[in-house]
């Protein structure tokens, strides 16, 4: 049985937030991943850091929305990293070459560390 | 953090550094794959496009998981004459390269290319260009139940790998051969159940903006290799003859 994608939006600086993931990542979800992503970037966000530990599934529809979200990042001249990946994720994330965009790193420390680090 | 692999792990691709074409299936020409890495949306030149394909499948009782089974068994056979597509003996399989042989106007002789299978399930399966290739992207043909009825879709999210192959899409009609290609292929599933529908498209250019970091990607052009390699295939012919 498919779980519904729910996020959560938590600003942890003025300028960046937290999207935190539950549920699963298909073509479905691209409403509520959009939705989080223009909440997430009100008020002059630099930094969206994507949290999928809650993650439970996700095809390659889904690798579709994030390359579309990751689009809308850039053009906002933000950027995206991404912690709490499964290891096979991280391999999913490497054989289709987001990772070359998205900042993988491992847990919300290292993230916040990563954002407060000039590129 | 989840370390159980995911009910779906085995629809994934397993990772590769580059792209490994095991046999040669008969007929194929086999170039501009072997050792090509990956290169999706966010690797290409051009214009991000997302190009989404709708075949209503009316009055016929089938469901998405034999839809998915039919075109996958048929995927060879549902392609136009100007782009032929050679499935390893293994088929439609996660990991899986499929070799394309291509014509197009204007250009001598057969572009020779492929893809590699990202991800099969039931209900779809999505392809991912190697370095090279006209587009640098994904493509998912999927089916799913909507009104009551089940839809045959085919979805690609790609931009130009290159500017020369920008210029074709853009100036040369490369834009429409590519959609005419997806809409015969629909077309032919459709015959394949009994079903005479009209193709839906819907276009959205994702990303306007032309990737000048990218233009050196034209040193992989699989177009420009496959005219430069054509005296060698047809030397290669002659003198095969000549010994036969």
């Amino acid at each position: 049985m498919p779980n519904q994608l729910t996020t959560t939006i938590r600003p942890i600086t003025a300028h960046t937030c937290i999207i935190d993931v539950q549920g699963d990542i298909t073509a479905q979800a691209e409403t509520a991943l959009m939705s989080a992503y223009n909440q997430a970037s009100q008020n002059g966000t630099k930094a969206i850091i994507l949290n999928f530990t809650g993650l439970d599934y996700m095809n390659s529809s889904g690798i579709g929305l994030l390359v579309t979200m990751l689009i809308r990042v850039q053009r906002q001249k933000q950027r995206l990293l991404a912690y709490g990946l499964s290891d096979h994720y991280r391999q999913i994330f490497e054989l289709t070459r987001l990772n070359e965009a998205i900042g993988i790193v491992d847990d919300e420390a290292a993230a916040v560390t990563a954002v407060a680090t000039p590129t | 953090m989840n370390d159980k692999p995911p009910d779906n792990a085995a629809s994934w691709a397993k990772l590769v550094d580059t792209l490994n074409v095991d046999a040669t299936p008969d007929g194929a020409i086999n170039l501009n794959v072997q050792g090509k890495r990956v290169s999706g949306p966010l690797q290409g030149f051009g214009q991000l496009w997302q190009k989404t394909y709708k075949l209503r499948l009316r009055n016929v009782e089938t469901t998405p998981v034999d839809v998915i089974r039919l075109w996958k068994e048929k995927l060879p056979e549902l392609m136009p004459s100007n782009s032929r597509f050679y499935p390893s003996i293994t088929g439609v399989k996660p990991g899986e390269v499929i070799l394309i042989n291509a014509t197009m106007p204007g250009v001598p002789g057969t572009i020779s290319t492929g893809v590699i299978i990202l991800y099969a399930d039931d209900e779809a399966f999505t392809v991912m260009t190697p370095e090279g290739h006209p587009e640098s992207g994904f493509n998912t043909f999927s089916a799913y139940t909507a009104d009551g009825m089940v839809v045959a879709q085919i979805q690609s999210l790609a931009r130009a790998n290159d500017p020369i192959y920008e210029f074709g899409f853009r100036f040369l009609g490369g834009s429409n051969q590519q959609e005419e290609i997806w809409h015969h292929v629909l077309t032919q599933l459709g015959e394949k159940l009994g079903v005479a529908g009209q193709v839906e498209m819907e276009k959205v250019c994702v990303d306007g903006r032309l990737q000048w970091s990218r233009a050196k990607n034209i040193w992989h052009n699989a177009m420009i290799r496959s005219t430069l390699h054509l005296p060698v295939r047809l030397a290669q012919k002659v003198s095969g003859r000549r010994t036969a």
